[in-house]
Formats: C-alpha cells, sequence, structure tokens
C-alpha cells in the first residue's frame, strides 16, 4: 500500500515539533530554518498550517530536472532528491507551484521532502494527529467517517 | 551539551557587541536561564542599584534545553533588578523567540550601560548590530514587530520589545515577544525601556546542535512527552480549557481574590470561565477560536480569540477584530473578578491592549481594583481619574486601559503600580502585594501555602515560583489541605527549589502538573555534559532559590518584607470553604526560615551557605 502524508491544519497548535523533528532526521540538528516542512501561522485568524511536499504523480520538479537528480523512490512513491547528482540549479524550485522544494545554501543542493524513507519523522512527532501518515488512496477516510457520523437516518419530525 | 557556549556582551552606552565564552563552570552550578543568568548578574551589579540607573543590566538567557525537541523547550528569561520591585527580577516567556535566540547560537545577551538614542538589536547569527530604532519609538509592539519584519525582508525573524508602557515608565512593563507572549513581571520592560533598547530582534540558522547524547535524548524527550500526554491537567485540561480552566475551581474553593481582596469569591466568576469562552455569544460566535502552543510545546495551553465586533470597547475599531492571545487566566483574573469586572469581551479587549503595548495584566488589574477601592472610600474622585470608577465597570476598565497604554491623563498613576498610588494617597496598606509586586489569582486565606510562596518569593508577590496550588488544590504530587498552615513550610520550599531548575532549562513550569524533577532528569542529562543527576539537580534548585536571597538581602530587603498585607492577616474571609479564616502567614515564616537553613531574621546560615557553595 502506498501511504502519504495528510495534514489537518484545525489540529494544528504550531508547537514546531515536525520542524525539529524533519532537521535532526536529516541535518542531525534541531534547526527548523532546515526544515522541509514549515507551519504558518496566520495570527490574524488563529490558524496555523503546516505545509510540504504532497510527492505530486506527475511532478512538476522532476520533469524540470536538467540531470534527473529528482527520481522516484520504489518503495515509498516520494520524489527523491539525489543529492550526488544535483548542481544546484533550482530550476526544479521555480517549477514546483507550491515551493516546497528549497536550495540550501549551505551544501549548495536543494531539498525537500522525501517522506524520510517511509517513516516519515514529522508525522511521529506530531503530538496532536495534525500530520498523519496514511493509505494514498484514503487520505479522506476520517473526513469522510466525521461526516457519516453526522447523517441523520431519522425521519425528520415535521415543526 | 545543551549549550551553546557563547554569550553576547552589548554595551548600549558605547554601541559595542562582543562574543565571550560561557562560563562553564558556572553552567555546572547554575545549569542555565534563570540560575546562570542570575550568577552572571549578581557577580557584576551592585545589589543596591537603581533598577533605571544606567548600572543596571539586562539578560536574555536561554536554557540548556531550549530550541531542543524536549517539550516546551523554548523557554527564555530577562534577568535584571525589577523596576516594580527593586528585587532580582527574573521573567520568563514562552513563544518562539527564546528558541530562535538559541539557533542563532548564542546562550544569553547581557545588556549593559543605556544608549544615548532608541536602539534596537539585529542578529542573524553571527551578524550582530545595534540599529538606530527611533523609527520605532511610539509604536505598539505590534507595529514594531511588523515594521522590523518588513524592513528586514525576512518574515521569519523573531522579536522582542517594549511598547509604549516600557517607553513610558509604567512600572510594571513587560517585554513581549511573538505578539502576545510575555516576559511579564517585576517592570523588566521598564528596565528594557530606560536603556532605550526598544527591540531585539533575531533570526538565527545554526541550530540547536551540541546535545551530548543524540539518541538517548531522543528517547528521554519521547518518554517525557508520553507523560505530559496521557496526565489529565497537561494532556487534556490545559489544552482543551487553558489556563482558565482554574476559573470556576479556584472560585468555588473560595479562594479568588475580589474586589481587591475584600472578597474571596466573585459572582461574576461564571460569566468569564474558560467554559464561557467556548459557547456562543449573541453574534452566533463563540469568543474562543482555537489554542496555540509555544515552541516545542506539546500541551498548546495558549488561547487565541476574536472579539464580539459589536461590544461597545471596539465597535469602530476594526483592527481589534482579528484573532489574538488570551484570555489567560491570570488575566482574565486580575482584569475580572479582581475589579469586579464580568464582561468577557471587555477584559479581553484589555488584554490585547496589554499585550499591544507591553505591561503586564496582573499588575494592571490589581492596581486598577486598588483605584477603584480608593474611588469607592472617596480618596480618589471622579475629576481626579477623569470618570466613575466603582468595581465592576468595564467602561472604567477599558478607559483606563486605554490611558495606561497611551501614558496619558490618570493613566500615568496607574502606571506607578498599587504600592506606589496608594502610598501617594496616603493608604499603602491598600496595596495588594508582596516587596510592592502585585498578588495573582489565588488567596492566602482560602490557600494557605500559597500565602507563604508569596511572602517569600526572591521576586516578590508570585505563583510561579512555588505553585502550591498544584498540591493545596489539585493534590499534585500529593493532595495537602488548603486550609491548614501544617507542612506549608517544607512544601514550598521543596516547589521553590525544584522551580528554579525548570526555570534554569528552558523548559516550561506547567509541565510540572504531570513532570517532577525525575522526568526531567533524564532529557537534562542526555542533552548537558557533566552528569546531571537528581542530587546535583536538587543542590543547584535550592542553590539558585539561595542565591536569589542573598541579593535581596544585599539590596536592603530583611524578614519585614517577607510579610502579607493587614487586610489578609486580618480580615477574615467573608464566604466559602476559608470562610473565618486569616492567612497564617506569621506562623508559617519562622517554619520556613528553620526548614530553608536561615535564621530567624531570613538570612541563610553560614551552614547552609557552606552546604550550598555559595
Amino acid at each position: 500500500m502506498q501511504k502519504s502524508l495528510h495534514i489537518d491544519p484545525n489540529k494544528c497548535t504550531g508547537c514546531l515539533q515536525c520542524e525539529m523533528a524533519c532537521s535532526y532526521e536529516n541535518h542531525g540538528v534541531f534547526n527548523i530554518s532546515k526544515s522541509r516542512i514549515k507551519v504558518f501561522n496566520f495570527e490574524h485568524e488563529g490558524r496555523k498550517v503546516p505545509y510540504t511536499c504532497t510527492q505530486c504523480s506527475d511532478a512538476w520538479c522532476m520533469t524540470a530536472c536538467p540531470v534527473d537528480a529528482i527520481r522516484i523512490d520504489a518503495g515509498t512513491g516520494a520524489k527523491v532528491v539525489h543529492e550526488d547528482v544535483c548542481v544546484g540549479c533550482k530550476v526544479c524550485t521555480i517549477a514546483c507551484p507550491f515551493g516546497t522544494v528549497n536550495y540550501v545554501a549551505e551544501s549548495g543542493k536543494v531539498q525537500k521532502c522525501d517522506l524520510c524513507g517511509g517513516e516519515p519523522a514529522c508525522a511521529d512527532a506530531c503530538p496532536t494527529g495534525a500530520i498523519t501518515y496514511v493509505d494514498a488512496d484514503w487520505t479522506g477516510l476520517d473526513k469522510m467517517r466525521a461526516w457519516a457520523g453526522k447523517t441523520d437516518t431519522q425521519p425528520r419530525t415535521s415543526a | 551539551m545543551g549549550w551553546t557556549k557563547k554569550i553576547l556582551r552589548v554595551d548600549l552606552t558605547k554601541g559595542t557587541c562582543k562574543s565571550e565564552p560561557l562560563n562553564m563552570e558556572w553552567a555546572q552550578e547554575y545549569l542555565g536561564q534563570r540560575g546562570l543568568a542570575t550568577k552572571y548578574f549578581i557577580e557584576e551589579v551592585d545589589p543596591k542599584v537603581d533598577p533605571l540607573a544606567p548600572e543596571n543590566k539586562m539578560i536574555m538567557a536561554t536554557g540548556p534545553l531550549t530550541g531542543t525537541a524536549a517539550s516546551t523547550g523554548g523557554r527564555y528569561s530577562v534577568i535584571t533588578k525589577g523596576a516594580l520591585t527593586g528585587a532580582i527580577a527574573c521573567s520568563n516567556s514562552g513563544g518562539y523567540f527564546g528558541a530562535e535566540l538559541k539557533f542563532s547560537g548564542w546562550d544569553m545577551i547581557i545588556f549593559e550601560g543605556k544608549s544615548p538614542k532608541p536602539v534596537y538589536l539585529s542578529i542573524e547569527d553571527d551578524k550582530v548590530e545595534l540599529k538606530d530604532a527611533s523609527h520605532l519609538w511610539g509604536k505598539t509592539v505590534f507595529q514594531t514587530e511588523e515594521i522590523i519584519k518588513k524592513s528586514h525582508q525576512d518574515p521569519q525573524i523573531r522579536v522582542a520589545s517594549i511598547g509604549r508602557a516600557g517607553e513610558n515608565g509604567v512600572m510594571f512593563a513587560c517585554i513581549v515577544n511573538d505578539l502576545h507572549r510575555a516576559a511579564g513581571r517585576s517592570g523588566v520592560g521598564t528596565v528594557m525601556g530606560s536603556k532605550n533598547l526598544k527591540a531585539v530582534a533575531v533570526r538565527g540558522t545554526q541550530g540547536a546542535g551540541a546535545i551530548r547524547d543524540g539518541k538517548a535524548f531522543m528517547a528521554a524527550t519521547k518518554a517525557a512527552k508520553k507523560v505530559l500526554a496521557d496526565n489529565a491537567v497537561t494532556g487534556q485540561g490545559l489544552p482543551t480549557y487553558g489556563t482558565q480552566v482554574l476559573m470556576n475551581v479556584i472560585n468555588e474553593m473560595g479562594a479568588s481574590p475580589t474586589r481587591n481582596h475584600r472578597d474571596v469569591q466573585f459572582e461574576g466568576a461564571r460569566k468569564i470561565s474558560a467554559e464561557a469562552m467556548h459557547e456562543k455569544r449573541p453574534d452566533g460566535k463563540s469568543h474562543l477560536v482555537t489554542n496555540q502552543a509555544c515552541f516545542g510545546c506539546t500541551i498548546a495551553c495558549g488561547r487565541i480569540s476574536k472579539l464580539d465586533e459589536t461590544h461597545f470597547s471596539v465597535v469602530n475599531k476594526p483592527e481589534y477584530w482579528g484573532a489574538s492571545g488570551g484570555l489567560e487566566y491570570e488575566a482574565a483574573w486580575a482584569l475580572g473578578n479582581n475589579a469586579g469586572v464580568d464582561d468577557l469581551e471587555a477584559l479581553q479587549y484589555a488584554n490585547i491592549l496589554c499585550n499591544e503595548d507591553g505591561f503586564d495584566p496582573i499588575s494592571f488589574g490589581a492596581t486598577i481594583s486598588a483605584a477603584m477601592e480608593l474611588y469607592e472610600l472617596g480618596i480618589l474622585t471622579k475629576e481626579q481619574i477623569g470618570m466613575e470608577a466603582p468595581f465592576g465597570s468595564a467602561a472604567a476598565l477599558c478607559k483606563l486601559t486605554e490611558m495606561t497604554a497611551q501614558g496619558i491623563g490618570f493613566g500615568k498613576e496607574i502606571g506607578l503600580g498599587s504600592y506606589r498610588l496608594c502610598a501617594k494617597y496616603g493608604r499603602p496598606e491598600l496595596s495588594m502585594g508582596v516587596k510592592k509586586q502585585e498578588f495573582p489569582a489565588y488567596d492566602s486565606r482560602g490557600i494557605q501555602g500559597i500565602g507563604l510562596g508569596y511572602a517569600t518569593s526572591n521576586r516578590g508577590a508570585c505563583h510561579l515560583r512555588a505553585y502550591t496550588v498544584a498540591s493545596e488544590v489539585l493534590g499534585i504530587p500529593v493532595k495537602t489541605d488548603p486550609l491548614v498552615t501544617e507542612g506549608k513550610a517544607d512544601l514550598v520550599k521543596a516547589f521553590q527549589d525544584a522551580t528554579a531548575v525548570f526555570d534554569s532549562s528552558g523548559t516550561c513550569v506547567f509541565t510540572t502538573f504531570a513532570w517532577s524533577l525525575v522526568d526531567l532528569q533524564p532529557q537534562l542529562d542526555a542533552a548537558c555534559e557533566g552528569g546531571w543527576d537528581m542530587d546535583k539537580l536538587n543542590l543547584v534548585g535550592e542553590r539558585i532559590h539561595n542565591m536569589e536571597r542573598l541579593f535581596n538581602n544585599a539590596a536592603g530587603f530583611t524578614a519585614k518584607d517577607d510579610d502579607l498585607p493587614p487586610r489578609l492577616k486580618t480580615e477574615a474571609a467573608k464566604t466559602g470553604p476559608a470562610k473565618g479564616l486569616v492567612s497564617g502567614i506569621d506562623k508559617m515564616r519562622p517554619e520556613y526560615y528553620k526548614v530553608r537553613g536561615w535564621t530567624p531574621d531570613g538570612v541563610p546560615t553560614k551552614e547552609t551557605l557552606d552546604r550550598l557553595g555559595l
């Protein structure tokens, strides 16, 4: 079964544990400026939204890369940047409509979410279930269940 | 290792910024944040210094767990001699600023001297400079954050700043970061304002990487997070209701100071409680929008609310219609119960103004209630205040909050704080506080232990230095009877010493609803070199508390200052479970000195100092 990251912004508290987990997993350091997932805080609306790569099937970044440095991981379906091939041209950062591929000045390469090889650290670290790693074909299952629970099967009494 | 091992020294008089290595010997004795910064402060500053003189210093300090994956690991503290109190001040704040400071590579910043003109400190990792802030002077906290982010073209900058209250010398001004988190008490923002320092803007990209044993650290933090999640208070009560979960609980036990502590139960408590924040208003929406975590926090007690746009306070002010921080319990109580105001929207409006211009809603609300009592006694007149100001007046509360924020009219006198205000009008005994700092939201007659905690807190009246409410009300870690004085000396000492460790670690004291030092210890030990076992932590906590005490004694405080106002010792609680009781502070104080190993005059004995290595 292919899985994908599923984000429910309503559950996000803005604690940034996901960003720390991501930077620690990928860089061995707690450093949110190196995280591949970002939480955006829309203060005046009281909304926090975690955002990262959704692993497009026909990925713009992959198509745009002139050196084939971005390839599909057979196990997870993630579009993975191969750092040894990446030349840091940043064309993928322009191609991505969502901004989720970003350049890392320190390494001179780009980075994006690679689903941590199938065990995403962000989902594991999220204390509220705002980020989960679920069946890619059924990311809507929880929402369906919630609405199903509200479905009124009793006949309405007329006023 | 936890520490970055680097401190930044900023001489505001000369306009210079210097990097220094962290004193690692002191780090082993005082851990970080509150403890370590206080050690630096005490070594460098004359205890008799005028808090508002250039010779006073101000330190912003992180702990070894700040900026790590430890739950709540985002705290920083501001250490100085408090403008309000003249005692050692240490105000702790969450939000994201503390972690960002750590990520920029600095354990702490020591500010000294006074800038000849308004400046702000800009930190981008190692690139540190004082910049002109003349365009920011006179601006609110909200405006200051926005202008700095725009002018640096970097929305990821974190800002801690003072509002107009800190500029205008309001004695209980705070330093506000991330819009609505504050180093709130004792007038640390007043000290910052006296130095012509408007803001500190930080962007850090270095991260907190120097963890001693990464694998052990991740395991320890994960286990500790589970303890928080499984606990009824930190796992359910606080995320759902916030600290406001206490409003009805404390009121029902007759420990909710009301109308400047004349009463101990507020008839309007239900209307301003957590439950009320969840309910639908006449406009069809609920007051509460969502909860909000500080950096790294898996509890998420913070509240984000939206005002009713038709409320009289904001009816023509769309700038206040967006989501904003609050209400937390302390602010709701101080602006509500203590002033007798039961209008939830009015309280949140006043609370937003406190955040916007940087002043402490606890001290502010208590000063309003003192003014209302002076008004009802006929000592202050309608002409002097500029309006009728009886207890319960939401209109007076809102107007006086605006006037205090702007530094106009009677707002200037409110800015004195309750002690100086009451003393000015010949009734200092009506100021409800200790060491000139106003009480928070628990009455010393209905919760006896907290009274001893207030009296002996090193920064003046404060619930966060010995939160015996946990034990006396919630039964954490063991239930004690709130109405008796027996055993409270030991209880207060234990809470004070443990709290000193939490405040020095980078984590939040709210974790202690679920954690004890036993839960913190493996996280610290995995992060920091030097072998941090329980014996060492216990000793460090007691050492920090005694060090602060020595500073206060040298500053001129004596046993006489470890006392409560006469009202709490002579006017019995009128209603509730504590009816007929006064505070037993005079009985508890000598017991406490004994437990502490201090003389009957409240001075640590030579044996105690030797044992603690002081």
